[in-house]
């Protein structure tokens, strides 16, 4: 045990000095500091402090009591607001330009004299799936991710910690939650590695389970999309646009307040303990390095994110088709599965199609909306989507209304995390139950948090849809 | 792998930080969060490691290479620390590596715009090793805020090389690999000054660093691991007798300390 054996050495190296009880390390700190702080006397000097007052006045406003939460959701908000205004329209273009080479290329298809089955597959499957998420996902990443990666940049994201800080201590968890919650925005397995900045194994563990409340940026376009169909009325005006900008901010908002809710109560039941003291250090405020920020950006984050959603889009796309076209007792077996989940999908205001969707959609959650597109459009309706309006017809067409489309973007928030991040739980935890839990908590509360709404929305007499 | 305490012992070191084929020089990147570490490091070895603005971003130690004057360098980015207290799991890492991974040169990279603080750090340091180098980053902030430092000075104060760098513009990049090839070649050879502490730990040091010297056999800083004895850090105790293969308390050496202490 060398536990024991290094005290009776530190015993010994202890009584040294005749047995002396005051600290050496306290004495040999203050020697340290003073000596510092001597040549620092000698080789610096200051003459003016007009920055590090903008610093601090800075700080003032932006961490303040009053203004640090209204700025920090403002800021959330204006951030989805670019996003949502300046990916419309590149969106809709890309989307023209995509579709209008599909009919190119089934031309060339029936040219060749290629069978039904070869063109179904490629062409409707996996080029139109893969054409979506391009068109739907690239301009609101190569918007969102930059002015995230600036806002890291300039400094704020400690900024983020010191005000949560408060509330992670009343929910029973680690301050630096904060910044691997900010990481979950970008990505939830990034996230979960992040976590281990966080040193304490508990704290940690609560970190790992609640970093799915952040929608990771495959979520975001879904959220993006829904809310800029039903709650921004297209975004064809001004207050559309803000409207769907505020749902989106509360949709995150509502992730936060049930990540604390969630640490709260796993801190108070399977993970108890207090929470362990740290040090955040608030860095100067500098100014970014706006040119490097999108360029890294959109390389690092863009370009990898948009890689993986097509290397996972492609073959579900695919694999979308053989569900949707190959038949059992006349109906394909998307019709039986979507049967099958019918009831339970029903039941908490979403439908056996959206279910599925996002069941296949474990791989990746960038799929989920062009799957369900998929499904839909399988049961012979538009061919085409290359704007949002004909986008809100095929849901409509398929019984969406607001309801709905709110219940699915709950659902996207709150429901089990991609394999990714999965696979990593149990990578960092080395236990399966982790990843378990991990999934089985927002989902019960997804569900939970549907079936309220349609409750709700029933009550208050709204059309809920076929 | 995380950063676990199991992790951080002798033997993980060496899988993680001690290059392969030892070739070239190896060089430690050591400062405390949000000196610019991880822009000094992109900006000498040309990788594109993403750094951001808030601490505790270097989770998993990054290595990278550089040629200078026909010399190869292996870099090494330890997590940022405030101290080398070992206090935390960073600092364990980063201390670690400093005293038994036997870097050429160690570069502790400061924030020019709060010297002071950042002075502990460089302080400690030059306890463990005299090959050191302080790279004075954020000189275009320090600019901007009116602060003037006197960079012979400071040098001539530590007894260290001192090289004034924007890594985020590439400014005084060129030097600094100048002066980490001539410290690590022995062409320049720093002299850190002493830091003296009061008299009865300069005396128990002083004796125990004695008994030490026979022990460590050159292999580490007597002087730095009596003091830290004194100190009362367990976690150094463990990695010195990994380090060593040997016990500090089999017989031999508990008669010493029984020598010592009489």
């Amino acid at each position: 045990m060398p536990g024991r054996k290094t005290n009776q050495v530190f015993d010994a190296a202890r009584h040294l000095a005749g047995g002396m009880t005051a600290s050496y390390r306290d004495r040999m700190v203050t020697v340290l500091y003073a000596r510092a702080e001597a040549i620092a006397f000698r080789a610096v000097e200051k003459n003016a402090k007009a920055r590090w007052d903008l610093d601090q006045r800075l700080d003032a406003i932006l961490t303040s009591r009053v203004w640090g939460y209204p700025i920090m959701l403002a800021l959330l908000a204006f951030v989805f607001w670019l996003t949502l205004e300046g990916a419309d329209y590149p969106s809709t273009l890309l989307a023209n330009l995509f579709f209008a080479f599909q009919d190119m290329l089934s031309g060339l298809f029936y040219r060749l004299g290629a069978p039904e089955w070869l063109h179904g597959i490629v062409v409707l499957g996996m080029y139109r799936t893969l054409a979506w998420v391009v068109a739907v996902m690239l301009p609101p990443m190569a918007i969102f991710f930059p002015m995230f990666t600036l806002l890291e940049d300039l400094g704020y994201l400690p900024r983020i910690a010191f005000n949560l800080d408060n509330f992670f201590k009343k929910a029973g968890a680690h301050g630096k939650q904060a910044l691997t919650m900010c990481m979950g925005f970008g990505c939830n397995a990034a996230g979960v590695v992040g976590c281990r900045i966080i040193d304490s194994p508990r704290e940690r563990l609560l970190a790992i389970l609640t970093n799915n409340f952040s929608p990771c940026n495959g979520r975001f376009p879904t959220l993006i999309t829904l809310a800029g169909i039903f709650m921004g009325g297209f975004l064809t005006t001004v207050s559309g646009t803000v409207l769907a900008a505020l749902t989106v901010t509360g949709i995150v908002g509502l992730g936060i307040i049930l990540m604390f809710f969630t640490s709260w109560l796993l801190s108070r039941t399977i993970l108890k303990g207090v929470p362990s003291f740290f040090v955040l250090e608030l860095p100067p405020y500098r100014p970014p390095q706006v040119l490097q920020v999108i360029a890294r950006s959109i390389l690092d984050r863009t370009i990898y994110v948009l890689a993986r959603a097509a290397l996972v889009a492609a073959p579900a796309g695919a694999l979308t088709w053989v569900l949707a076209n190959v038949h059992l007792d006349d109906l394909s077996i998307i019709a039986h599965l979507t049967g099958w989940l019918q009831p339970l999908g029903k039941t908490v205001g979403l439908d056996g199609y959206i279910l599925l969707a996002f069941v296949l959609g474990l791989p990746a959650n960038e799929i989920v909306l062009p799957i369900l597109l998929m499904s839909y459009l399988s049961t012979g309706m538009l061919t085409e989507v290359d704007s949002l309006a004909a986008l809100g017809e095929i849901l409509v067409g398929n019984g969406w209304t607001w309801v709905t489309a709110l219940n699915v973007m709950l659902f996207s928030l709150l429901h089990w995390p991609c394999g990714t991040t999965l696979l990593t739980i149990y990578k960092e935890t080395k236990s399966l139950k982790w990843p378990l839990l991990a999934a089985v908590i927002p989902t019960a509360m997804g569900l939970a948090a549907c079936f309220l709404v349609k409750l709700l929305a029933g009550l208050l007499g709204a059309k809920l849809g076929g | 792998m995380g950063l676990t305490r199991q992790a951080t012992g002798f033997s993980t070191l060496q899988e993680n930080f001690l290059p392969d084929g030892s070739n070239g020089y190896v060089v430690a990147l050591a400062g405390n969060p949000n000196a610019g570490k991880s822009t000094v490091f992109n900006a000498l070895t040309g990788l594109k490691q993403h750094t951001g603005n808030w601490p505790g971003k270097t989770v998993l130690q990054a290595r990278g290479k550089f040629t200078h004057q026909g010399h190869s360098f292996t870099l090494v980015d330890l997590p940022g620390t405030y101290s080398l207290l070992a206090s935390s799991v960073e600092e364990q890492v980063a201390r670690d590596f400093i005293c038994f991974g036997r870097p050429d040169v160690t570069v502790v990279v400061v924030d020019a715009t709060c010297l002071e603080r950042h002075l502990n750090l460089v302080l400690q340091v030059t306890e463990v090793t005299s090959k050191v180098v302080v790279c004075l980053n954020l000189m275009d902030e320090a600019r901007r805020k009116k602060i003037v430092i006197d960079v012979p000075a400071l040098a001539g104060e530590l007894g260290l090389p001192v090289v004034p760098t924007a890594a985020r513009k590439g400014e005084g990049l060129a030097r600094l690999k100048d002066v980490i090839a001539a410290v690590a070649t022995g062409t320049l050879h720093p002299v850190p000054t002493p830091i003296v502490y009061d008299a009865a730990i300069e005396a128990a040091a002083g004796r125990l660093a004695r008994q030490l010297q026979p022990l460590l056999r050159g292999r580490l800083n007597a002087r730095w691991v009596a003091l830290r004895l004194l100190e009362g850090d367990a976690t150094l105790i463990e990695g010195i007798q990994e380090f060593l293969g040997r016990e500090l308390d089999d017989p031999g050496v508990k008669l010493q300390l029984k020598e010592v202490l009489a």
